[in-house]
């Protein structure tokens, strides 16, 4: 803490940008934009790789293992996800303490039994003989769903983080940025599921 | 200068002082700090891939040569190209930019110094870790572009190729880290009256820079993530054998490797476009025209990924696409060089080491352009491709154009950065030396090309008529050697004896010349307030604004006069001064992912010990964040009452 800033009165805080944007909330939406480039990259090898999977003698048939009903009641979790995120965040800009705590760690627990939903899903493929190694199918389904799953792991450690914050400095006025910086990344990652759950497991 | 002057006994020395000795480095957030980490840490990388060079023009010196194997040979050239780009190139423009983009354009720090910390970090830790690759097996020696499939096990034994995937993800991680800090900072943290069109073109190149960055860099992640997963975890991406597809690999790396090009080049080229008018004495000729084409070639640069692989055969439809775009690109780099000639036409030229490094960086990229346009066409490409012909082509724009842009960067803005001018007269020889040895080495090789030597081969018989190219080569790259030493020297000497640099030595344009030379810990006492592209001479000579008018189109010049007319309106007080605070936070992040990294690598080799080092790593991280996620809110400037 600067000697001189503490004559720094309230309103001249040095908040005040080119663009008018956060600089945080700038700068999560270049990551964004950097990240999109890297589930399109995953998506268009899996896509590339689908029709070559299809006409090998080692041929994984998605449709045989993919359970549309189980990712159709994790998709839904992941959508109801979102909207508690922005519950929370609407309750985090009215100081609503209370609400507040309960849609983030709703949206926490959303997170987690997707999470949950994945392991599980991902185990049962295991025994079904779906592996890294069993086909190209195995290999561009794994791996573009794992790194899915990382993303959502990630995305529930940043909401703790934000909660314990909070927790902490209740009083802080950056506390709305940092939910609603959480909340922007967090609706990237449920938006990149709704293209897998659309063009992976659907079509 | 005015605003030098105002700094005087207005500003209380802020609290959060710089730590001493070791640990003010390794705890800095400074930008400017930062950006001479990077300079020295890749300097220092790249000498390392000069002599790796050098080894291999030994090699090649005479026919029939012994002096290296055939696998070192190939290690050689794989680390020469992966360091002098991902170890060298790049964190020079980097540091450079670190330095100087906050100064350019009136601001205090990076928007995130503490990320600007981590990237140092990452940086350094990641080219180390490509280093250790050569104590535990042998380094890399499947190119820098690591074709598929000769990066599978079976044809790549050794760890190398796997420090090469995480040496290269973590400096990957760290460049995409400097670029959202670039990009947040360029857009967000100019001086009142700084409009984009305003920005010196340094500041513009930079931010299109980060841009390509952010958008190419994640591509080729995922391609060495699919690599890593072949290699260990039994994928199949890139194994023909089983499906997988090789010529995948190379629209990865290539989609990534282009664009990288110009994230070479466009730093090199908002250099000069600061050098040039400096010394010509006359502002730069099409400023528009100079920023917006760099933005046409940052967009272009995606769509040529495929003139890379026109050997492959991807069909004529493809081939002529890429083709076109390739040829396309040659249209705003051209008119740039034109606008570099006119700004120099009729200008008062002062030929410091700074210019001549500049209009060498024109005439050698300009040999190389052509060069590059020949070879995007793809019948002549199939002639020349993988020939030494594209060796040649690629020093000229990289070493002839990026390294002599770079040199002209850094006898400019050496005494900015270090209060101590660099020796003139030195630098002339170097500049001189540098240029008849950089021909030397690389002209002969247009020539051993088209007769036919190809690229990456360890040796070759006398018969085959190379002798005499390859020898003029091997001397030229030992003078050149000579140069970089004497730059060496120039900078050990000069850095303790040489004259102390005014604030304003070149009587400069840009704000970075307002401050004293090295600028003070908080750069600007007073946030400067901006009228025109050209601030500093608008100050020092305000009747020339008059004269010239502000070489801005009529709605550019309202929108500017509306920015400053409510500007102006403010009180000049004296702000309070914030600057973030010292933390070892970035390091230990820094610490944790490295060592998560090392984890990764022996994963799927020594599965137990390994995951216990990916946990000790990912502990290590975590510390360090929650001591970020503290620091930042004792930092933040809500705390101060």
């Amino acid at each position: 803490m600067s000697e001189s800033s503490m004559t720094r009165p309230q309103a001249a805080v040095a908040h005040h940008t080119s663009l008018g944007v956060d600089n945080r909330k700038l700068g999560v939406w270049a990551f964004i934009g950097s990240e999109t480039l890297f589930f399109a990259t995953l998506i268009t090898t899996y896509f590339v790789f689908a029709p070559v999977n299809r006409a090998r003698p080692d041929f994984q048939d998605p449709r045989q293992f993919l359970d549309i009903e189980l990712t159709t009641v994790l998709a839904s979790i992941l959508l109801a996800s979102s909207l508690t995120m922005v519950l929370a965040l609407s309750a985090s800009k009215r100081g609503d303490r209370r609400w507040f705590t309960t849609w983030l760690l709703a949206t926490v627990g959303l997170g987690l039994a997707f999470i949950g939903g994945q392991v599980y899903e991902f185990n049962h493929l295991y025994h079904e003989g779906l592996t890294l190694s069993s086909s190209l199918f195995g290999t561009t389904f794994f791996v573009l769903t794992g790194f899915h799953g990382t993303h959502v792991a990630i995305g529930v450690i940043w909401l703790l983080s934000v909660f314990f914050k909070v927790r902490a400095y209740p009083d802080s006025p950056e506390n709305a940025m940092d939910v609603e910086i959480a909340g922007l990344y967090w609706h990237f990652v449920d938006l990149v599921w709704v293209a897998i759950f659309v063009l992976v497991y659907l079509i | 200068m005015a605003i030098a002057e105002r700094t005087a006994g207005t500003v209380s020395p802020p609290s959060v002082s710089v730590r001493p000795g070791w640990a003010g480095w390794l705890s800095t957030t400074d930008h400017k700090r930062i950006g001479i980490m990077y300079l020295v840490s890749a300097f220092v990388f790249f000498l390392i891939g000069g002599i790796e060079a050098l080894l291999m023009r030994i090699q090649l010196g005479v026919p029939d040569n012994t002096f290296l194997t055939p696998d070192v040979y190939n290690q050689m050239f794989t680390m020469h190209g992966t360091t002098m780009i991902f170890l060298g190139l790049m964190p020079l423009n980097v540091g450079l930019g670190n330095y100087m983009v906050p100064l350019m354009i009136g601001a205090r720090d990076m928007a995130f110094p503490r990320l600007n910390a981590l990237s140092i970090w990452l940086f350094i830790f990641g080219g180390l870790m490509l280093y250790v690759s050569f104590f535990v097996g042998g380094a890399p020696n499947v190119g820098w572009f690591a074709y598929a499939p000769l990066t599978q096990k079976q044809f790549a034994p050794t760890a190398g190729v796997d420090y090469w995937i995480i040496g290269i993800g973590l400096t990957g991680v760290a460049s995409i880290a400097g670029a959202l800090n670039f990009i947040v900072t360029i857009l967000n943290m100019r001086a009142p009256g700084m409009t984009l069109n305003r920005m010196p073109l340094f500041v513009w190149m930079q931010l299109i820079v980060a841009f390509i960055l952010i958008f190419a860099f994640p591509v080729l992640t995922v391609g060495t993530i699919q690599l890593l997963f072949d290699r260990h975890f039994g994928t199949r991406f890139f194994l023909p054998n089983l499906g997988g597809d090789a010529v995948l690999w190379q629209h990865l790396f290539w989609f990534f490797g282009h664009p990288e090009v110009y994230i070479l080049i466009l730093p090199t080229m908002g250099i000069i476009s600061e050098v040039l008018p400096t010394f010509s004495r006359k502002p730069i000729f099409g400023y528009a025209f100079v920023a917006y084409s760099g933005v046409a070639i940052g967009f272009l640069g995606f769509l040529v990924w495929a003139h890379h692989m026109f050997a492959v055969g991807l069909g004529p439809l493809a081939n002529a696409f890429f083709g076109a775009a390739s040829f396309l690109i040659a249209v705003p780099t051209g008119v740039k060089i034109f606008n570099w000639l006119a700004t120099m036409w009729q200008g008062s030229l002062h030929l410091t080491t700074s210019m001549l490094y500049a209009i060498g960086f024109i005439s050698m990229f300009v040999i190389g352009g052509i060069s590059g346009i020949t070879l995007a066409s793809p019948p002549i490409n199939v002639q020349q491709t993988d020939s030494y012909y594209v060796v040649a082509h690629m020093h000229y724009v990289l070493f002839g154009g990026a390294i002599q842009g770079i040199f002209a960067g850094i006898f400019y803005w050496f005494p900015k950065m270090t209060g101590r001018m660099l020796n003139e007269r030195l630098g002339k020889w170097q500049f001189w030396l540098m240029l008849v040895s950089f021909n030397l080495t690389f002209f002969p090789m247009h020539l051993s090309g088209n007769e036919g030597m190809p690229r990456r081969i360890y040796t070759y018989e006398s018969e085959m008529g190379w002798n005499l190219w390859n020898l003029l080569s091997t001397i030229g790259s030992l003078l050149l050697a000579v140069a970089f030493l004497l730059f060496l020297w120039n900078v050990l000497t000069s850095i303790r004896r040489g004259s102390i640099a005014p604030a304003d030595p070149w009587d400069g344009a840009t704000l970075e010349w307002s401050v004293s030379s090295p600028p003070p810990v908080y750069n600007f006492a007073v946030t400067p307030r901006v009228r025109s592209r050209r601030p500093l001479w608008d100050e020092k000579y305000p009747h020339l604004h008059e004269v010239n008018g502000s070489h801005e189109t009529p709605a550019a010049r309202l929108r500017g006069l509306l920015y400053d007319g409510a500007e102006g309106e403010m009180p000049m007080a004296m702000e309070p001064i914030h600057l973030p605070s010292p933390t070892y936070a970035p390091l230990i992040v820094s610490v944790g992912i490295m060592i998560l990294g090392f984890g990764i690598i022996y994963l799927g080799d020594f599965g137990v010990i390994a995951a216990s080092a990916m946990l000790v790593g990912l502990l290590i991280m975590a510390t360090g964040i929650l001591s970020w996620v503290r620091i930042s809110h004792v930092d933040s400037p809500y705390q101060a009452h």
